[in-house]
């Protein structure tokens, strides 16, 4: 019988091909807006959790509290607090590092970039590499002994910054200071940590006349440790040492895992926001199936009247109609879905092109998809309720009379 | 011994009134008519006779202001909408002056549209449709749609559809009204034969007093009240 209903429908929606679409329109633009704003929201969560993953489960960054990455934080961290965090329950290694913006000069003209300061500790500076996932494409890592050595990221070996590539063994200043060029990593795929560089963590501290303050720290735990559980006793021996209580502590103590999850939480109320506003569009697509329903009962009636003669109950043209209202949003839920995700692809492909495939990882949920059409249909379903209650229950012979 | 007719349908002292604002209409004012199995009645008036009207209530598409309606003994007003609904399907087949097929469907959907009312399986729907076009001389002509069809065989389609579902009685408004008359010839023989070779109760309203000589009982309405019933000795 539902079969029959839907051949029923689908014919009476094929003859008024301009309506249809209209119809269509109000519900595919807000099913469009949600599946593209969900898989491009899934796309941001997934790159970022990857990126975090990759920094390696084991690690522990310890922050100065309310600035990034040891930037614009009035708070510093020290060589103490680094010793104190070499002696946590669980911690195999730990590593200081500066972070600032720095001003490089090659080929007469300037570029501004993120610089880092590492130890040459072979061990520390392995830490490191892992934690900002650094491979050294050309040249080699800095290495004890360096002083005024910078190893440069991927972009460095292009002419876009400089108008000329920089080569092993090239001089550039920086911070008005000429450091030797040993190396340059691979390509990360982030702008940012692509035109970035490296040098050792004293020569940082002398050029940015640190006095010894530390950007952050990086920890690792031992193999069997539970990282969470090994950052919670970092905390608690941070909290003595700079004697502060919970919840006033003016660092920060976090595992990758925390990152992306503070991160994610951020984009999700963001993207519930966004969702809900292309919800009320869908609203309007609703009342727009509704609007159409009513048309077409009212220039129907003549029809009902003929379906009642020959036997059709009234529960039998409730469900016609609201087949054929179902079949709109059903539509139109196909068709968002579609452009939906044909422009998160886009977006992807945009984004890569321009920036790098690190910030966005686009994957089809099925899942979503499903869910779409079935919420689409119910939503045309739930339009047509109180036109198709009208069509149900009109007068046969009123209706046979009708012209 | 002449066995006594089943009486399919009865109106006993019906009355349809209408109330337009302040003004009371009697359409039918104690109408009494008796149908039996296998009988060809016309119902036949001038405009405004209440034909119409009474065609509305024999055919149980409405229900009286006053009096009972009796549909093989039951009691029309102890029924449900739903049940109503299921006997006209079960019992009764419809055609009409306009024909009243569905524009967007074929004509073998059209005549199948009943069976699906009453839950009659698809194979056998489709088996049985593809049969009553073919015998009412439309089997080349079952995927067209309405408007790719002539007014004569439209018509065929609607008595295909009134036939569908095997019903003891059909009802037929003006089903020559809007037809030539060789078309319309051909199907008052269609619902002859069904009478003569299907024994199948037949009622036919009409304004055409001509038609009167298909019926082998012609009732005569006028201003809402029945004038004349007469037994004619039919000749098909």
């Amino acid at each position: 019988m539902i079969k029959d209903y839907f051949k029923i429908s689908w014919e009476e929606i094929k003859r008024r091909r301009t309506r249809t679409w209209l119809t269509l329109i109000g519900i595919f633009i807000g099913v469009a807006a949600i599946v593209s704003l969900i898989t491009l929201g899934q796309g941001l969560e997934n790159a970022i959790t990857a990126q975090f993953d990759a920094l390696g489960k084991d690690k522990i960054f310890v922050m100065p509290e309310g600035g990034m990455w040891g930037m614009g934080s009035s708070e510093q961290l020290t060589e103490d607090d680094l010793e104190l965090i070499n002696d946590v329950g669980g911690v195999k290694l730990a590593t200081g590092m500066g972070y600032s913006y720095a001003r490089y000069e090659f080929n007469d003209l300037v570029h501004y970039g993120f610089l880092s300061g590492i130890s040459t500790d072979p061990e520390e500076r392995a830490l490191v590499g892992e934690a900002q996932t650094w491979d050294v494409g050309e040249g080699r890592m800095l290495r004890s002994g360096d002083k005024y050595k910078v190893l440069l990221g991927y972009e460095f070996t292009r002419t876009d910054l400089f108008e000329k590539r920089l080569e092993l063994g090239d001089k550039i200043l920086l911070h008005g200071k000429s450091f030797k060029v040993v190396g340059f990593l691979e390509k990360i795929g982030s702008p940012p940590d692509d035109q970035a560089g490296i040098i050792p963590l004293e020569t940082y501290e002398d050029l940015f006349n640190t006095g010894g303050a530390l950007g952050f720290i990086i920890a690792q735990s031992q193999a069997g440790e539970d990282p969470l559980l090994v950052a919670e006793e970092m905390e608690k021996d941070l909290r003595k040492s700079h004697d502060v209580n919970e919840g006033e502590e003016d660092f920060s103590v976090q595992t990758p895992e925390q990152f992306a999850e503070s991160f994610n939480i951020i984009l999700d109320i963001v993207q519930i926001v966004l969702i809900g506003i292309a919800g009320i569009s869908l609203l309007v697509g609703g009342i727009g199936i509704m609007n159409t329903m009513y048309t077409s009962v009212l220039e129907r009636t003549k029809e009902i009247g003929v379906m009642k003669a020959i036997g059709a109950k009234n529960s039998h043209v409730m469900y016609l109609f609201l087949v054929e209202s179902g079949l709109y949003g059903l539509g139109g839920g196909l068709i968002g879905a579609l452009i939906g995700i044909g422009f998160a692809k886009l977006t992807e492909l945009a984004f890569v092109l321009a920036v790098g495939p690190a910030f966005l990882s686009i994957e089809i949920n099925w899942l979503l998809v499903l869910g779409t059409l079935l919420f689409s249909f119910l939503i045309g379903c739930l339009s047509g309720i109180a036109p198709a209650r009208r069509a149900s229950k009109l007068n046969p012979v009123d209706s046979l009379r009708y012209e | 011994m002449v066995r006594k007719k089943k009486t399919l349908i009865e109106l006993k002292d019906v009355w349809k009134t209408y109330y337009l604002g302040d003004n009371i209409l009697d359409v039918l004012k104690g109408v009494n008519v008796q149908i039996n199995e296998g009988e060809f009645v016309v119902i036949t008036g001038p405009s405004g006779s209440g034909k119409s009207t009474m065609m509305n209530q024999v055919g149980i598409l409405d229900t009286p202001s006053k009096g009972t309606i009796f549909l093989e003994g039951i009691d029309i007003s102890t029924l449900g909408e739903s049940q109503l609904a299921q006997l006209r399907g079960k019992k009764i087949g419809f055609v009409f002056q306009q024909f009243n097929l569905i524009s967007t469907l074929t004509a073998l959907e059209n005549v199948i549209l009943p069976t699906i009312f009453q839950n009659m399986p698809e194979e056998e729907r489709s088996e049985r449709a593809k049969k009553l076009l073919t015998r009412v001389g439309l089997g080349d002509r079952m995927d067209h749609r309405p408007n790719e069809l002539s007014g004569g065989q439209q018509q065929r389609v609607a008595i295909a559809r009134a036939l569908i579902n095997n019903p003891e009685i059909i009802l037929a408004d003006e089903p020559t009204g809007n037809l030539d008359s060789t078309s319309g010839e051909q199907v008052m023989k269609m619902l002859a034969d069904l009478h003569t070779k299907e024994k199948k109760t037949i009622i036919l309203v009409t304004h055409d007093v001509n038609l009167v000589k298909y019926s082998e009982k012609s009732i005569f309405i006028k201003d809402g009240v029945i004038t004349k019933v007469k037994s004619n000795h039919f000749k098909h």
